[in-house]
């Protein structure tokens, strides 16, 4: 029986909430138990966001991660904020072209990766979020491509869906990096 | 030969409004153009809290009574589940221009395919003889002892007037119910208000200037008297706003 | 989990609405429950509905009340602050046995307060909050799915016992998203309704909907006739869950958001061999009392976790005869209480063993 706890965190505007619905979606097409929880508040762009996404063998509890298993931290306000949260023995992703400093744990794995560096060099500016997302997927073991692209047509909408392709693009960038 | 008889939406009880005072006539003449129209049968009145609250006793359509100030809310309600009923309310000037003037001005402002029936006669019957959002200058009431200070406590709303700059509104006129020739005129613009909802045209409101003898301290006569000399100088009557005229 | 959608609470709460027959929705914007106006203002056109944005809160539940009167399903939704608004409409759609349903998802106060997640409209909702005698059912979902089940559950019972019904969540449960299968919700059909003001068409006296009744010993009657309804509620309609109570010595009472907390707690005080269990009182009105009869023979202490300053906490001494050990394990003013917190209070109260 087994419980990850994730915490997405950046600016507003970076798509966390979305990275953090695919991962969510991911695990519910895996046939998990699945809960998405959102920072919520005025700002709607520009200041901090971030959610909570659980998947889990078991029916989740709190929804609330306080301690997670993974963080994703893609910017440096996140990173100051949550690194000492992070569960012992878990993992950090950090977006390092916006991150410029180390992380100072020594009891987590972190994986530093140009995320958003990446995505302005394939012309994918919006999804330094899916790099990262193919990132952790590497880093927690869990990269699946069908139950990714799986995820990724619940998540957007049929109206955009060109913009399929270039997600699972980004998702495989972080993945491979 | 024509007899004259109570309509048959009115129903035949003693009212309990005060001698001299015009509610009467108006549920005459709303009860009247419900019978002419033929729609006793698919009418829902409304009446908030005011002298009129007890207004479901005495209308034989079906009858809903309202918080204070609330009933265009409620009628919006109704009308929008039901739009094939026709809707009216019935408020006194604290209901309608006092607590209820949100309610008042967005029902008219969108338009709501409503008719509303508003009796303005300066002051809270209800409750004692209260000042009133259309207390005239300098007038005595229980709460302004001492006539109504336009410095402390404004001046009086003019709601007709008001009311006419929404672009919303389909119909606003004033009337008064004070002599044969204005309640002739009344029952016309209450009745066009009512077909004017039948012919899905939108908000229609009818302001009333009626009287309260007990309450402004004078007979019935002179209530009457009142209102020509100090009421309708101040509430000049006639139509306000017609859209099927701007049309033309 | 094909037929599974991930949704937000709030979300599932509007198109639990639609599934339930409701075509009448009137809102105004606030704070963490807008999603469901958003919803209806989306999907309500398309199906020949109402949305409509009020001028105020007052007004919409106004205009709830019309349609109630109407005799149709008919929502509003709003959170706390607005709720505070929409009670003087709550109080006379009890004094006219109007059937409605609204929906609270509650932020921080008192007073404009904050717009983070809270339970302290706990009292408002289940003790009054409007003027006179009267009750609200009052419904508490712990998941986005029984944010779904519960409105369908609202609207039935709104119209079974002509009741307001009241989804009585939080920003947490509004804002999350869960897996919900709404395909499977089920729903009964909606009761006549020979007393509502739909126009006599000539054919029968008139109907009054009313809550004015000058004559004391009238209004004394239908009081005593409404409460003699919510009698028959309270026998029959009281929800709740329980979760490892059989050999509990300590047992945790907690609602929405504060059970899903304490689950966490239980679970980990349980791995140290802690007896502890859990009450999660699905209706917050009925306060379910069939839990706490078989509780109050074996229970020593009574943890009550709640976002409030200890609100439920009254209801679950009456429960209980006021003869256990009751604490208080809160957080307030948009907090959430963490499950450690909670895990160590289990820890105290059961002597401070690890």
């Amino acid at each position: 029986m087994k419980t990850t706890e994730l915490l997405f965190s950046g600016f507003g505007g970076q798509g966390i909430l979305f990275a953090g619905k695919v991962t969510a979606y991911k695990g519910l097409t895996e046939n998990k138990n699945v809960s998405w929880l959102p920072s919520y508040g005025p700002e709607m762009r520009g200041g901090t966001a971030s959610c909570s996404v659980i998947i889990s063998d078991d029916a989740v509890g709190s929804p609330i991660v306080s301690h997670p298993d993974c963080l994703i931290a893609l910017n440096l306000p996140s990173l100051d904020k949550y690194e000492s949260a992070v569960k012992t023995g878990g993992v950090i992703i950090a977006d390092s072209s916006l991150i410029e400093r180390k992380v100072e744990r020594t009891d987590v794995k972190v994986y530093y990766i140009p995320a958003t560096k990446l995505a302005n060099e394939n012309n994918i500016p919006t999804l330094a979020n899916m790099i990262a997302v193919g990132q952790m997927l590497k880093a927690l073991n869990e990269y699946n491509e069908d139950t990714v692209l799986q995820a990724l047509k619940k998540v957007v909408s049929a109206k955009h869906s060109d913009m399929l392709d270039v997600n699972l693009k980004a998702v495989k960038i972080g993945y491979e990096y | 030969m024509v007899v004259f008889d109570r309509p048959h939406s009115l129903i035949d009880v003693p009212l309990h409004y005060c001698p001299g005072c015009t509610h009467g006539i108006v549920h005459r003449l709303v009860a009247e153009t419900i019978d002419e129209l033929g729609i006793e049968g698919k009418t829902i009145g409304i009446a908030p809290v005011g002298c009129s609250v007890m207004a479901y006793d005495y209308f034989n359509c079906d009858m809903i009574e309202a918080a204070h100030g609330r009933a265009p809310a409620v009628a919006t309600g109704v009308k929008r589940a039901n739009p094939e009923n026709i809707v009216f309310t019935y408020q006194g000037d604290g209901d309608l221009a006092s607590i209820g003037m949100a309610e008042t001005v967005h029902a008219a402002a969108r338009n709501e395919n409503i008719t509303v029936i508003f009796i303005n006669n300066a002051i809270y019957g209800m409750t004692g003889g209260q000042m009133a959002p259309t207390s005239l200058p300098g007038q005595v009431t229980q709460t302004s002892p001492y006539g109504r200070d336009t410095k402390a406590c404004g001046f009086p709303i003019k709601v007709c007037e008001m009311l006419k700059e929404l672009d919303g509104a389909e119909y606003i006129e004033r009337v008064a119910v004070n002599n044969v020739k204005n309640v002739k005129n009344a029952k016309k613009a209450i009745k066009k208000a009512f077909e004017n909802q039948i012919n899905n045209k939108g908000f229609s409101l009818i302001e009333v200037i009626s009287s309260c003898p007990t309450n402004w301290g004078l007979t019935p006569q002179n209530a009457l008297k009142w209102i020509d000399e100090k009421m309708i100088p101040y509430y000049p009557l006639g139509v306000y706003k017609d859209r099927s005229k701007d049309k033309e | 989990m094909q037929n599974k959608v991930l949704m937000k609470g709030n979300e599932a709460i509007a198109e639990a609405a639609i599934i339930a027959g409701c075509r009448h929705y009137f809102g105004y914007p606030i704070t963490p429950q807008t999603e469901v106006a958003a919803y209806m203002a989306k999907k309500m056109p398309k199906i020949g509905g109402t949305f409509l944005q009020a001028e105020s809160e007052i007004a919409a539940i106004n205009m709830v009340y019309g349609v109630a009167s109407a005799g149709l399903r008919v929502m509003t939704s709003s959170s706390s602050p607005g709720i505070s608004l929409k009670s003087e409409g709550l109080s006379y759609l009890a004094g006219a046995d109007l059937p409605a349903f609204v929906v609270n998802v509650q932020r921080g106060g008192p007073g404009l307060g904050g717009i983070q997640p809270s339970q302290s409209d706990y009292f408002q909702a289940t003790k009054g909050g409007g003027h006179g005698d009267y009750r609200m059912i009052v419904l508490a979902p712990a998941s986005v799915e029984e944010m779904a089940s519960l409105t369908v559950k609202g609207f039935e019972l709104a119209d079974k016992y002509r009741m307001t019904s009241m989804i009585l969540a939080d920003g947490t449960m509004g804002q999350m998203m869960e897996p919900v299968d709404l395909e499977n919700l089920k729903v009964s059909k909606a009761p006549e309704k020979p007393w509502a003001t739909t126009g006599t068409k000539m054919q029968r006296k008139h109907n009054i909907i009313n809550s004015l009744y000058l004559k004391p010993e009238e209004l004394e009657k239908g009081n005593i006739e409404r409460y003699e309804r919510y009698k028959i509620v309270e026998e029959n309609e009281a929800m709740y869950e329980e979760y490892l109570m059989d050999d509990a010595e300590i047992c945790v009472v907690a609602f929405g958001i504060a059970a899903r907390v304490s689950k966490n707690a239980i679970n980990e005080a349980r791995s140290r061999g802690i007896k502890v269990g859990l009450i999660r009182p699905i209706t917050l009105w009925p306060f379910p009392k069939a839990p706490f009869d078989k509780a109050k023979e074996h229970i020593k202490t009574f943890i009550s976790t709640e976002l409030s300053m200890g609100q439920m906490i009254e209801d679950v001494k009456l429960a209980t005869d006021c003869k256990a050990n009751y604490v208080l394990c809160n957080r307030v003013g948009g907090m959430i209480p963490s499950p450690e917190e909670v895990l160590e209070q289990i820890i105290k109260q059961n002597g401070g063993n690890k």
